[in-house]
């Protein structure tokens, strides 16, 4: 494998990193969704520069489906539902930010010592690749778990697919990823309607009751 | 018999999705119950021609095995007998006001898509495959748990939506290093990712890389299956949906989310140098059998108790095949197979009581075998043959799995007994209130459609007291191809 090729996606797949622990200190919505839409792009030309790469054109529609679906339409959808909503401005974490990002640092040197020790034989293309897609993944579920409104567990939950999408990008040869990324992608826009057809501000434990039978009533 | 023309496994699949999409466009919500009953008894005989049929060589995407075959013909029997109880609990429904006509419409179609979504999963002779129908399982579910829209019900589906999504990324992530595991000696392309080739390369796969892979898998369809501490979805689920959900996931899907696991666990098994799948499947089992056993002391909802039963024994079956030993492992299929049927069984005298008693707490349930001798003895017979009470199947497996490792691990099997000891006495504590005492409530007597919930029971009953050979024969077969 040519040295430039690799070095270039390793700086794309290590900005994505990068760009999920700036995910975690926000605490502003919008500032959230904009980290967010940053998150969408880099991974999509992550994927587009490794469909260019490994020279597998369909790699290019699931680049096409992270910038199209989740660096446009997902953030736009969102930013009328907290509009709409009426969502806080700020978000609450759980623990501060301190703690979250020791945590987050160290989630990421887990993920490169699990990997790099488990893939000495694999090539360096697609073990790199699945080092910084496992600390997306595992600062993906940091972020689930450290937050409890709803959309900003959506936001944890598509950082984290994202990594998934990398992971699958780089393992070369790989069938089924353009298919995979479209379910993801039906998977997402389920859970973003769901929270707006039922208004799910936070998970577990404050659904608003009221607006739900006020929903409810409109349908009879 | 022998050049039979038609392949079933294919008509096996069309049956579910064309039925799905034909009841999606059905205004007759009677008209559907009908047709879904049709469907899954259409179902239920192609599963049954799959004995018969000399069996094909494993295709590009499906296959058809010693170990899915049995889980075909259960989940299509199941599936059939529960959309007869369906039948009758949505007229009930229906009548009460809580689904409306349009609401069922979506119910019968979701009904069939899950049936789809569970036969490509047990079908697929490809991981991505598999993974994309269980997550389509899944997610049907998930709406079908959201279906009373109902706050509770709502918060139980989005718990459910949240904690299957990042199951469901686990897993794709397990299902990738499996891939990259098999890339450098299976080959590039589909090839790496079927079944067939994975299993006759198995000794030549990246240990390691495989090692991590069947971590991810066990953590993403572990928690499909409940297992602690992923099972925080599983009793909201079961308690906020309709109770032949509730009656196909306990049954069934959990089923097919641990048969992923089996399988992944079989492709561990067929290479030396990873690590040993026994002593994770132990301890996770364990701890959910205890930890479950503890919880079912506070319930206060029906549905949620034996939810949490369902737990514990998801537990077991894990537990069984992390001793791995043949008898074991002959113990863990057949304790699938038997408590998918009692534990449907159970759900189906559940769904009648709760809408007997017009309420699922345990508090408003007293006297049901004075009141509805019918439910009340059914709730009894169901509840003394989960916890394994002889002559029920239950106690068969769950004896073979303690004897298959006391000689072995005494010290485990002591805590496991102790496990199902306090589940067993948990039960018993909340049962017996239920089925006896002086009837309080509603009293009016219900329409009840009692075939189904006899069939199961008749079926575990014979499974305790003769095995026929046949069966014998094909788990043992089985238990050896998982080693």
């Amino acid at each position: 494998m040519n040295s430039f090729y690799f070095d270039v996606a390793h700086l794309l797949s290590g900005s994505l990193v990068l760009a999920s622990l700036m995910l975690l200190y926000q605490d502003r919505v919008y500032a959230l969704l904009h980290v967010f839409t940053l998150h969408a792009l880099v991974l999509s030309l992550s994927v587009a520069w490794q469909a260019f790469a490994q020279d597998a054109p369909h790699l290019y529609i699931t680049a096409a489906i992270a910038l199209v679906f989740k660096a446009i339409l997902i953030p736009v959808a969102l930013r009328r539902i907290v509009a709409q909503l009426r969502i806080h401005q700020i978000l609450e974490t759980v623990g501060g930010i301190g703690p979250t990002m020791l945590a987050g640092i160290s989630l990421v040197a887990l993920s490169l010592v699990v990997t790099l020790r488990t893939t000495p034989a694999g090539d360096r293309f697609s073990r790199e690749d699945l080092a910084f897609a496992l600390a997306v993944i595992l600062l993906g579920m940091l972020m689930i778990v450290t937050r409890r409104n709803a959309i900003s567990q959506v936001i944890g939950f598509m950082s984290l697919e994202n990594g998934l999408m990398l992971a699958a990008a780089g393992a070369k040869g790989m069938p089924l990823v353009v298919e995979i990324s479209v379910a993801f992608a039906v998977l997402i826009a389920f859970i973003v309607i769901g929270i707006f057809l039922f208004r799910i501000r936070e998970r577990f434990d404050t659904v608003d009751i009221l607006v739900v039978d006020r929903f409810r009533g409109e349908r009879r | 018999m022998n050049h039979f023309p038609f392949d079933p496994t294919l008509w096996l699949l069309v049956i579910p999705a064309a039925s799905a999409l034909f009841l999606a466009f059905l205004r007759d919500w009677r008209l559907a119950a009908r047709i879904n009953v049709l469907a899954c008894f259409l179902s239920f005989c192609l599963s049954l021609s799959l004995l018969a049929v000399p069996r094909a060589e494993p295709g590009r995407y499906l296959m058809v095995d010693d170990l899915n075959i049995v889980f075909l013909v259960l989940n299509a029997f199941v599936g059939f007998t529960t959309s007869l109880f369906s039948a009758g609990y949505i007229q009930h429904e229906v009548e009460i006001g809580r689904l409306t006509p349009r609401l069922l419409r979506f119910y019968h179609a979701m009904y069939q898509f899950l049936l789809f979504g569970m036969t490509l999963a047990l079908l697929a002779n490809n991981i991505g495959v598999l993974w994309a129908s269980v997550e389509t399982a899944t997610l049907t579910t998930v709406l079908m748990v959201g279906i009373y829209r109902t706050a509770e019900a709502i918060e139980a589906s989005w718990k459910y939506m949240m904690l299957s999504s990042v199951a469901i990324a686990l897993a794709l992530f397990g299902t990738t290093l499996t891939y990259v595991a098999a890339r450098q000696t299976v080959g590039e392309g589909a090839e790496a990712m079927r079944w067939s080739s994975l299993f006759t390369h198995a000794a030549t796969l990246d240990p390691p890389l495989l090692s991590l892979a069947f971590l991810f898998v066990l953590l993403g369809y572990g928690t499909k299956v409940g297992l602690f501490p992923l099972h925080a979805w599983l009793p909201d689920a079961h308690a906020e949906g309709p109770t032949p959900i509730s009656a196909v996931l306990s049954g069934l899907l959990l089923n097919v989310a641990l048969y992923s696991v089996i399988r992944f666990k079989m492709l561990l098994a067929g290479n030396p140098h990873v690590l040993s799948p026994g002593p994770i499947l132990i301890t996770m089992g364990l701890a959910t059998v205890l930890f479950a056993a503890f919880m079912l002391y506070r319930r206060r909802d029906i549905k949620r108790l034996f939810g949490y039963s369902s737990i514990e024994h998801m537990g077991i079956i894990t537990f069984a095949f992390g001793l791995g030993n043949p008898l074991a492992n002959f113990a863990g299929l057949l304790h699938m197979a038997l408590h998918s049927l009692t534990k449907s069984g159970i759900f189906f005298m559940v769904g009648h009581i709760s809408q007997a008693k017009g309420s699922q707490k345990i508090a408003d349930i007293r006297g049901l075998t004075e009141s509805h001798p019918f439910l009340g003895w059914g709730l009894l017979a169901g509840t003394l043959a989960i916890i394994g009470m002889p002559p029920f199947g239950i106690f068969l497996s769950e004896f073979l799995i303690v004897s298959s490792g006391f000689s072995r691990h005494p010290w485990i099997i002591l805590l496991f007994l102790l496990g199902l000891l306090v589940a067993f006495s948990g039960l018993v504590l909340r049962v017996s209130g239920m089925a006896f005492g002086k009837p309080t409530g509603r009293q009016e007597p219900i329409h009840v459609i009692p075939l189904p919930f006899l069939i199961h029971i008749l079926a575990v009953v014979t499974a305790g007291i003769f095995l026929p050979h046949a069966v014998v024969g094909w788990f043992r077969q089985t238990a050896q191809l998982l080693r």
